[in-house]
């Protein structure tokens, strides 16, 4: 009987069920989005129970898909957009309120508070993390003070709190009926709760945020997970979970220190591998943990990007000028360059590495020349300049250039931002045989924790180079981009300045 | 001679309704206003959508005539949405096949390359996105041209450029070998296009069963072809098998 993992990736924007052969080959995959909520203007929400529903559905799918059975699966691995949290009734199941994506701003003013307060170094110190809206701890603090009775029910242990992987997990182990309150490493080092040295909910943490311990899930390596699936489809053993990005970093197989990956979804977000060295950046990078193997951690330097696809959604959405995403790229292939155009897409503020919570989106560079072409065109180059800030911030913290980039996500279909990324770092780009690489490494993981691959050497042997992209770009063209797009942050920056929140 | 079909006129009258007045109607408008049950009219509805000749105002429900009907004469699929939805699969034809994998789209008379997966050997290769190839000496181009009266006729009237020995050159042989394409669903060829090579490929289709691609491996033809010079059962089935599942893929789950 041929066997199989099984990899569930919760992302931003849709839940995917995957299901992974021996030679890490795709053999099925079913997908669903879920509803994005904007009650007001910077807040962002999902309902935790559609994205249960949806994880009932594709689960099931997949297996049909494959032709296989559940008694196929050796294990399955959970992953998931990060920070994004949900509070539930611990004796009902039952969600208190939407869960608060890591996109939401609602908190920049509590942030702007809670950043005055003594003990901001240590606290930077301690979760590796900057102060921002963009980490759970801030909003789990907004909730407690905004909704009525929670503190309370909280205090008493009535309430839990679980990034997406904790929910789904909980769920999946039976939920009220002795469901498993657990969370990885890797999701914990993204709640700004967690103590990056003891790899442990941190006391002084959660007297800074004012959280009680009591919701908190236990913290647990992240191949250590040990739970059997009681719904949905029973009896398969949940062996792993990890962050999305840590998954990616694992299935690129970026295992030595020094590795990066890109991975271009929602957002864009780039790893560095920095072995059992917990390295503090000097330029705005943040320190994470890349992923749990049994003992020890391997940490990692993190440079997120918010908007990356999702200003090609904002594009098709919000402005209608495309009717699907990829139809970016054929849009920007009606013109020849940006005409002038900059696009800064500081939707939910500036992170890496400026970390600019204030910082607010725009456009500059508008002639009466500028067209939809070069619109799109700038949106496009907008996540190729971001990726060359960000690299440029980890090649300074390492004191050597990177000679490659690995990308995988739903954007490296893009043929010309692809180029566009290698013409700007002026290094090759590459994409690995399975695109879809954090659920690959989800099922990497979960299937390592089962014995199904014997270690990391075989993992490495799976990858496979599918497309590589050349920098092709003149220098001095290169630099003089450059130099406009840094001119246009810093226009954010001013804007940021003259507009003070209220 | 067949009857009328009862739903596709009722489908026209729909279209027909839509296409008038403020264009915008709720379903049981226009259940009341055709006469059909709601459930009936809600099938029709659907199934328009599917082929996005109807389109859904998120808001509020109504039913308005889709965008695709008004470039119906132009494309069907735009050349990077097939990339990006085709990119699972075709990573996983590499892996099985060992092959490289292109994926096809007709363009002024070639075959322009919308999707190139390299050989999973980790050898130098140059991705080959943007590059034309002949209709009538490659796999892919033999499936678009045997889907599409309108390409092979124009083909029939040209002159098929030899390019090998073996490139077929007489419009009856290229006939035939269409014939057969389509009685197999898969497009074969072995030194047509390049001395030492071969190609497989199949066709991509999207519900209804327009071809809008094709999909296919590439590779040295010993390695492609046995020793009768045919193309290999099993990697014939792993073409055929991809392009199945991507022509799934382009079914809008909704
Ligand atoms: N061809 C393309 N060109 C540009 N952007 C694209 C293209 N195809 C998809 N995208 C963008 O990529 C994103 C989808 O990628 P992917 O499926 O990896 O994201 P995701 O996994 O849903 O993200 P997340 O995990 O954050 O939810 C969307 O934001 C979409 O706008
Ligand atoms: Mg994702």
């Amino acid at each position: 009987m041929q066997r199989f993992v099984m990899a569930i990736d919760q992302g931003t924007t849709s839940t995917r069920c995957i299901v992974f052969d021996q030679n890490a080959r795709l053999v099925a995959v079913a997908q669903r989005e879920h509803r994005q909520y904007h009650p007001r203007p910077g807040w962002v929400e999902q309902d935790a129970v559609e994205i249960w529903r949806n994880v009932d559905r594709i689960v099931p799918q997949a297996l049909r898909q494959a032709g296989i059975t559940a008694d196929q699966v050796v294990a399955m691995g959970i992953t998931n957009q990060r920070e994004t949290f949900v509070l539930w009734d611990r004796h009902t199941g039952v969600p208190i309120g939407r869960a608060i994506v890591w996109e939401d701003i609602r908190t920049e003013e509590l942030v702007t508070e809670l950043g005055k307060k003594p003990g901001l170094e240590e606290v930077r110190d301690r979760c590796g993390l900057p102060l921002a809206t963009y980490f759970s701890a801030p909003s789990l603090r907004w909730m407690l003070d905004n909704v009525a009775g929670l503190r309370a029910k909280a205090e008493r242990g009535d309430v839990l709190f679980g990034t997406m992987d904790t929910w789904l997990i909980w769920n999946l182990t039976g939920g009220v009926n002795g469901g498993l309150h657990v969370t990885d490493v890797t999701n914990a080092s993204r709640t700004m709760l967690m103590n990056l040295s003891t790899r442990q909910w941190d006391p002084m943490l959660l007297e800074f945020f004012g959280v009680p311990s009591k919701i908190l899930p236990e913290i647990r390596p992240s191949t250590e997970i040990s739970g059997v699936t009681t719904r949905v489809v029973p009896g398969i053993k949940i062996t792993a979970a990890l962050g999305d990005q840590h998954a990616a970093l694992f299935g690129q197989t970026c295992f030595e220190k020094g590795s990066i990956k890109g991975t271009y979804g929602t957002g864009g977000f780039l790893l560095m591998n920095t072995g059992n060295e917990l390295v503090r950046s000097k330029h705005g990078l943040l320190t994470t943990i890349g992923y749990q193997i049994g003992g020890e951690p391997a940490y990692a330097l993190e440079g997120s990007i918010a908007v990356a696809g999702s200003l090609v959604q904002w594009f098709r959405d919000n402005l209608g000028l495309i009717h699907s995403a990829p139809e970016i790229e054929t849009l920007a292939r009606t013109v020849k360059d940006n005409g002038g155009c900059y696009i800064v897409p500081a939707f939910s503020g500036l992170f890496a590495p400026h970390w600019l919570s204030q910082a607010r989106g725009l456009v500059v560079g508008l002639t009466s020349y500028i067209n939809k072409g070069h619109l799109a065109r700038a949106v496009l180059e907008a996540t190729g300049w971001q990726t060359r800030e960000v690299v440029d911030a980890m090649n300074a913290d390492l004191g050597v250039p990177t000679p490659v980039l690995k990308v995988d996500g739903g954007m490296t279909a893009d043929h010309l931002l692809m180029q566009f990324i290698s013409d700007v770092l002026d290094i090759p780009v590459q994409r690995p045989l399975v695109a879809e690489t954090v659920s690959l490494g989800a099922a990497y993981a979960a299937g390592l924790a089962a014995g199904y691959w014997p270690d990391l050497e075989g993992l490495r042997r799976n990858w496979h180079l599918a497309a590589r992209w050349n920098p092709a770009m003149d220098a001095r063209h290169r630099e003089n981009e450059y130099a406009n797009w840094k001119r246009a942050v810093e226009l954010t920056f001013a804007w940021a300045r003259s507009t003070p929140s209220t | 001679m067949p009857g009328p079909i009862q739903s596709i006129e009722r489908a026209a009258a729909v279209l027909r309704l839509l296409a008038r007045g403020s264009g915008h109607h709720g379903l049981t408008e226009i259940a009341d206003s055709l006469g059909l049950a709601r459930g009936t009219a809600h099938g029709i509805l659907r199934t328009l959508q599917r082929v996005e000749f109807v389109e859904q105002d998120q808001a509020t429900g109504r039913y308005r005539l889709g965008a695709a009907l008004l470039h119906l004469g132009t494309s069907y699929l735009d050349a990077n949405e097939l990339r990006s939805r085709s990119i699972n699969w075709a990573d996983t034809l590499a892996a099985r096949s060992s092959q490289e994998v292109r994926i096809g789209m007709h363009h002024d008379g070639a075959v322009l390359v919308v999707h190139h997966v390299f050989r999973p050997d980790d050898s130098v290769q140059t991705l080959g996105i943007g590059a034309m190839l002949p209709l009538h000496a490659t796999a892919l181009g033999k499936v678009l041209l045997a889907y599409d009266p309108d390409l092979s006729a124009a083909a029939r009237r040209r002159e098929l450029t030899s390019l090998t020995r073996r490139t077929i050159t007489r419009t009856q042989m290229l006939e035939r070998v269409l014939t057969e394409v389509r009685g197999q669903g898969w497009a074969g060829e072995a030194e047509e296009y390049m001395p030492g090579e071969a190609s497989i490929a199949a066709p991509i289709r999207i519900p209804g069963g327009l071809v809008i691609g094709a999909i296919g491996i590439s590779g040295a033809a010993d390695r492609l072809c046995d020793s009768a010079g045919r193309p290999r059962a099993t990697l014939v089935h792993q073409v055929v098998q991809a392009a199945e599942s991507v022509t799934t893929s382009l079914v809008d789950e909704n």
